[in-house]
C-alpha cells in the first residue's frame, strides 16, 4: 500500500462529496456523485477488496448514475439550493 | 503532548471515514431538496461500506483469492497471514447491492412526489400541504 | 434546521472520533477482526468447496442464506419501483406525432386521423430528435461485447474477481446502453416488459430451488454437497456446481431488476419516451 496515494485519493473523495452537496444543478450533482463513487472504488482496489471495487465500480458508477439522471430528467433541473 | 500526537497519526484515515459519515448525515438532515437528500444518503452508505472494509485490511497481505489454485489432490499449505480479511469483503457485497435496490425506490419517491405537488424543495412542499 | 443539523453531527462526530482511539491499529494482522473465524474461512475453503476465490466461496455457499434473501430485496425494489410508478392510462393524446424513417420528417396527426400501417412510419412522442449516428453505430457494436464480458464475469467468478452480481449488472448496464443510445421502445422490443418480470422472478427462484432440492435430498437448506448425487461427482466438487448454479440465478434476478427500474424510472411510468 503505498500511503501518499491513499491520502491524496481521501482528500479527494471528502472535496468531491461536499461538491456534490454544494452545486446547483442536480444534474452536476448526479455526475459528480458518479465521480464520487469512482473514487471510491479506487480506494478499495488499493486496500485490496477487488470484489468489493469491481461492485462498486459496475453498480456505482454505472447503474446509480444512470438512475439520477433519469431521475432530474422527469423531474426539476435547477433548485434553489 | 507525544502522545495526542502518536495517536492523531495511527488514526487518521479513521477520522477521515467519520468526516465522510457527518457529510452525508448532515445532507440528509439540513438540505432542502429531496434529490440532494438522496446523494446524502448514497454517501453516508458508501462512507460506512469503506469503514468496514478497511477494517479488514492487513500490512503486506495480498487479495484474497488463493494463488495456488488447486492441483489435484495435493493441496498447499495456505497460511492466513498472507491474506487479507474476506469476511468485511462479502458482507459490503450484499450492502452496496441493497444500497442500489434503496435508491431506485427513492427515486421512484421522488418522481412521485413532483407529480403531485411540482416541485421538490421540501419548504415549498410542506407551505402546499399545510394550505390544504 | 441548519443549526439543528450542525449540532448534531458534531455531537455525533465527536463522539465517534472519541471512540476511534480505542480502535486497533489500521492493517494489523492480530486485529479482533481478523482473528476468530476468518482464518478458518481462508486456509479449509480450497479443501471443502474447491473454489479459489475465497470471497465467492463465503458469499455463496458459508453465508448463502444472506444472499438468498438479497436477492429477495432486489426483487422486491423492482417490484415496489413498478407499483409505485408505473401508469396504464391508455387515454390518446390530442395530437399523434409520426416520423417518416428514410427522410426525416415529422407528421402530426389529430385525433380521428389514421396512417396506413408500414414500416416507413414510427411513432414518436413530442417533439423529439433522434440520436447521433456515430453513437448508434458505436452502441450497436459494443453491446455484444459487453454482454459476452458480462458472461465471462458470471462464468469466472471461481477464480477471478467477479461473480454473480457484477455479472448481472453489467448484463443489465447493456441493455439501458441499448435504450439510451436509441430509443426505449427499441429496448422493449428486444427484452418486453412481461418477460423482465418474470425473469426477475425466475433468478429468486432458481437461488431457493437449488436449496430445497439440497433438503429434498436429504441434507440441509443450502447444502450443496446433496447435489453430489444428483450431479454424479463427489462432493467438494458438487459444491462448487452448486455455487455456480446459485451465481446464475443471482445474475438473472439482478440483471432484470437493474433493467426494471431504470424502464419505470426514465419514462416516469408511461413508456412511451425514455431519456
Amino acid at each position: 500500500m503505498l500511503w501518499p496515494i491513499d491520502l491524496a485519493i481521501l482528500t479527494l473523495v471528502v472535496i468531491v462529496a461536499i461538491g456534490a452537496l454544494m452545486v446547483k444543478d442536480l444534474l452536476g450533482a448526479a455526475i459528480l456523485f458518479g465521480a464520487y463513487s469512482f473514487m471510491m472504488c479506487l480506494l478499495w482496489t488499493i486496500m485490496g477488496a477487488v470484489d468489493v471495487a469491481f461492485t462498486e465500480a459496475a453498480v456505482g458508477a454505472g447503474a446509480s448514475t444512470v438512475f439520477f439522471v433519469g431521475a432530474v430528467f422527469r423531474t426539476s433541473r435547477r433548485t434553489k439550493d | 503532548m507525544a502522545d495526542i500526537v502518536s495517536t492523531v497519526v495511527a488514526n487518521y484515515n479513521y477520522w477521515i471515514y467519520i468526516t465522510l459519515m457527518m457529510i452525508g448525515l448532515y445532507a440528509i438532515i439540513a438540505k432542502n431538496n429531496l434529490v440532494k437528500k438522496i446523494v446524502g444518503m448514497n454517501i453516508f452508505q458508501t462512507a460506512i461500506i469503506l469503514f468496514y472494509v478497511s477494517i479488514g485490511a492487513k500490512k503486506g497481505a495480498t487479495i484474497p483469492i488463493l494463488e495456488h489454485g488447486h492441483n489435484g489432490h495435493g493441496y498447499n499449505v495456505v497460511h492466513a497471514i498472507d491474506y487479507v480479511n474476506p469476511l468485511p469483503h462479502v458482507l459490503m457485497l450484499t450492502a452496496i447491492v441493497v444500497g442500489v435496490a434503496t435508491l431506485g425506490v427513492a427515486l421512484a419517491l421522488a418522481i412521485r412526489v413532483y407529480n403531485r405537488y411540482n416541485t421538490l424543495e421540501e419548504d415549498e412542499i410542506l407551505a402546499q400541504i399545510r394550505e390544504e | 434546521m441548519k443549526i439543528t443539523g450542525l449540532i448534531i453531527v458534531i455531537l455525533v462526530g465527536g463522539l465517534l472520533i472519541y471512540a476511534a482511539a480505542d480502535f486497533p491499529a489500521w492493517s494489523d494482522p492480530a486485529s479482533p477482526a481478523s482473528t476468530y473465524l476468518s482464518p478458518h474461512f481462508i486456509e479449509k475453503t480450497i479443501e471443502e468447496t474447491s473454489v479459489p476465490n475465497i470471497v465467492t466461496a463465503v458469499l455463496a455457499d458459508y453465508r448463502g442464506f444472506d444472499t438468498m434473501f438479497e436477492t429477495t430485496v432486489i426483487f422486491s425494489a423492482g417490484v415496489a419501483v413498478f407499483v409505485l410508478l408505473r401508469t396504464f392510462r391508455r387515454k390518446e393524446p390530442e395530437i399523434r406525432h409520426y416520423r417518416h424513417v428514410l427522410t426525416g420528417v415529422t407528421i402530426r396527426v389529430k385525433k380521428g386521423g389514421k396512417i396506413p400501417p408500414s414500416d416507413d412510419f414510427e411513432r414518436i412522442d413530442g417533439l423529439w430528435t433522434p440520436p447521433d449516428l456515430i453513437i448508434k453505430t458505436v452502441c450497436r457494436f459494443l453491446i455484444p461485447f459487453i454482454q459476452l464480458f458480462a458472461l465471462y464475469v458470471i462464468a469466472h467468478g471461481h477464480h477471478s474477481p467477479g461473480g454473480g452480481f457484477q455479472g448481472g449488472v453489467i448484463l443489465g448496464a447493456s441493455i439501458i446502453l441499448l435504450a439510451i443510445s436509441q430509443d426505449l421502445r427499441t429496448a422493449l422490443k428486444r427484452i418486453a416488459e412481461k418477460l423482465d418480470a418474470v425473469l426477475c422472478a425466475v433468478g429468486v427462484l432458481i437461488y431457493a430451488g437449488t436449496g430445497a432440492l439440497c433438503l429434498l435430498l436429504g441434507l440441509n437448506f443450502l447444502d450443496y454437497g446433496a447435489l453430489a448425487s444428483v450431479l454424479h461427482v463427489d462432493p467438494i466438487t458438487a459444491r462448487s456446481h452448486g455455487i455456480l448454479i446459485v451465481e446464475i440465478g443471482v445474475g438473472i434476478a439482478v440483471m432484470a431488476t437493474i433493467i426494471w427500474i431504470y424502464n419505470n424510472l426514465s419514462s416516469g411510468g408511461k413508456y412511451n419516451q425514455g431519456l
